[in-house]
């Protein structure tokens, strides 16, 4: 009979009822939508970096992310690294910023990453159209075809120049899009190098792969020990030093979570007043419910069964709009990201945000004198 | 004055006010609604509280109702001391002993008949088939057989009330109190309600007290007990073999010789 109260309770006032589920529905587009975009970012940032097959990251001191690693290490690093007790391999991956010139006039910037892909460093990912041997043939890159248009050429076979060399598009990918905005080219090390006025041992990281049960902490500290200069990232670290670099240095992160946070605070006002003015039209029943000998928390289950309910039917409203919003998202500049941990934690958040609005209705109940029953 | 609890032989009371004292409001503004009130209910006896409008009725309800604390006196429900009790002790006496009718019929305009009954059911504990089972044989019990899926706005006064009756009765309380139950029927549905009350104190030995200055319902009553500023002044008791009507005529009587 809760469960019935509730529904009919909910069902008595279907405007009340609409400007609920608006509430609900509009903060968990709104939510969805800032954290989607903030996931979809989050993916952007850390995309290299989770590609990349390596255990431990060797970085320039200070490096806040994968773009920002600088030309820096040497084969002296690279040696020193695999000389180390637990070190597998060492792959050397050159990152850098390069002035793109358009076939047609004009110049935008590009992010080369060089890395040769027998060593399995970092092999570009998503090919659409060429394969990992085009791009080694000679002055091949492999860029983003979502980029096509902002690099000034049409696709496969297009030149152009890139820092100091020229380079020919061998190869497309689909989704690898950059946050920075800068597209990547993706090519050879021997390729990366010669694009820049650099030593021909020059790199930016080194992936190191660890040897079969060596303990990755302990092969840190002796890497650390050894090269001065550099640090030594684990995978996870170096993520989280590109998400603090990109999302919260630039405040795009605090940004994109202070709307979330704002949209969820939205949501709770609106669910809270119109529950709070429900059980308010409903005290009267609420009053005969405790004069007939009902305990305070059947009314409260009677007012929180509401407030689920609300919660139910506005998340499946919220998402499939969102989803929608996510969908048409796919193509955009930062495509949003719906996964099934931020479904399921949005469910958690909607509901809690419906429990929270349910206080004000459960305080006004808890102060009902069931002699009111006499005074109608 | 202060009446002294009558008792009828052999029959134990299930609900015992002594010297029962209710002050509303404080200060200047201080109400003395009950002075020194002393009632009992016994199984099988239809008793009304007669009194004019502010004469304590509904205090004196609210309290035998376990709703309303007293200020002082004592208050007993099936030999369970009420005083001190917190809200939640209270509710569970109303859960377990009384059963209530309200002269608006208080009855949720979003449930059916049968629901309004199974919810107070339901605040018991008694849930699904059974509770579905009992609230159409209470509901049948007080004529309403036929009605049992209509929503309270396509009932009549007197089906509605009927309605109340058999929400207040279908958990078997041992006490059933009413407020002004013929307050808001015409004079038809007013005497099927009140036959009903009688026959639910006679044949289900309950006991039942209606607040009412309805002089039509007289004829129904074993006992009158009337209160006035907060007192009670007198109770009366239906002579052994005088039938309804019979009590009606005497009551006019006496209101005649006055």
């Amino acid at each position: 009979m809760i469960l019935t109260l509730a529904i009919r309770n909910l069902l008595h006032d279907r405007v009340r009822l609409a400007v609920t589920l608006i509430g609900i529905l509009f903060s968990i587009v709104l939510v969805a939508v800032q954290l989607g975009l903030y996931l979809g970012a989050s993916r952007m940032i850390t995309s290299n970096i989770d590609h990349a097959d390596a255990d431990l990251f060797v970085t320039t001191f200070g490096a806040k992310s994968f773009e920002d690693g600088g030309l820096l290490l040497t084969d002296r690093e690279r040696h020193q690294a695999l000389a180390t007790p637990g070190v597998q391999s060492v792959v050397p991956l050159l990152v850098s910023f390069a002035e793109w010139r358009k076939p047609g006039g004009g110049s935008t910037r590009v992010v080369v990453i060089g890395s040769d892909f027998e060593d399995k460093g970092l092999i570009p990912w998503g090919l659409t159209a060429g394969t990992l041997e085009d791009i080694k043939s000679p002055d091949g890159i492999a860029v983003d075809k979502s980029y096509l248009g902002e690099l000034g050429i049409q696709g496969l076979g297009d030149s152009a120049q890139a820092g100091d060399g020229r380079v020919k598009v061998k190869a497309l990918t689909e989704g690898v899009r950059s946050f920075t905005q800068y597209p990547f080219a993706y090519t050879t090390l021997t390729r990366a190098r010669s694009l820049f006025p650099v030593p021909r041992d020059t790199s930016t990281f080194m992936l190191l792969k660890l040897a079969p049960g060596a303990d990755p902490e302990q092969v840190k500290m002796s890497l650390s020990s050894r090269l001065e200069k550099s640090e030594v990232l684990t995978k996870d670290e170096f993520r989280a030093r590109s998400l603090k670099q990109w999302l919260f240095r630039t405040g795009a992160g605090i940004a994109l979570i202070g709307g979330a946070i704002l949209g969820s605070l939205v949501g709770t006002v609106i669910v809270a007043q119109t529950l709070y003015s429900s059980t308010k039209d409903h005290i009267h029943e609420f009053a005969t419910l405790r004069a007939l000998g009902s305990s305070a928390s059947y009314i409260h289950k009677v007012i929180l069964a509401q407030a689920g309910l609300s919660a139910v039917i506005g998340y499946a409203l919220g998402m499939s709009i969102a989803l929608a919003v996510i969908y048409a998202s796919r193509s955009s500049a930062l495509p949003m990201v719906m996964t099934p941990n931020l479904a399921v934690w949005l469910f958690a958040l909607t509901v809690a945000m419906c429990a929270i609005s349910a206080i004000s209705a459960i305080l006004k109940v808890t102060k009902i004198d069931p002699a009111t029953v006499f005074s109608r | 004055m202060t009446t002294k609890p009558v008792f009828e032989p052999g029959a134990t009371p299930v609900l015992e006010c002594e010297n029962v004292v209710k002050e509303l409001g404080q200060g200047a503004g201080l109400v003395v609604a009950l002075k020194d009130v002393s009632i009992s209910l016994v199984p099988g006896e239809l008793t009304l509280l007669m009194g004019p409008s502010g004469s304590g009725k509904t205090t004196l309800l609210s309290i035998l109702g376990c709703i309303m604390q007293p200020t002082s006196g004592s208050l007993k429900i099936a030999g369970q001391t009420v005083a001190g009790l917190s809200a939640e002790e209270l509710a569970k006496i109303r859960r377990d002993h009384i059963g209530f009718i309200f002269q608006s019929y208080n009855l949720f305009p979003t449930l059916n008949a049968i629901e309004n009954v199974r919810i107070a059911l339901d605040v018991r504990g008694i849930t699904g088939y059974a509770a579905t089972s009992r609230a159409e044989d209470v509901l049948r019990d007080v004529g309403l057989g036929h009605r049992l899926t209509n929503y309270p706005g396509n009932l009549s006064g007197g089906e509605q009330q009927r309605v109340a009756v058999a929400r207040a009765i279908a958990s078997s309380p041992s006490i059933v109190l009413a407020d002004e139950p013929t307050a808001a029927l015409d004079s038809e549905n007013g005497h099927a309600v009140m036959a009903l009350l009688s026959r639910i104190a006679k044949e289900q030995k309950r006991s039942v007290l209606a607040v009412t200055h309805d002089p039509r319902t007289l004829g129904y009553a074993d006992r009158v007990v009337r209160i006035e500023d907060g007192k009670i002044v007198g109770e009366e008791r239906r002579p052994e073999g005088l039938n309804a009507p019979e009590i009606t005529d005497l009551t006019k009587r006496r209101k005649l010789h006055a």
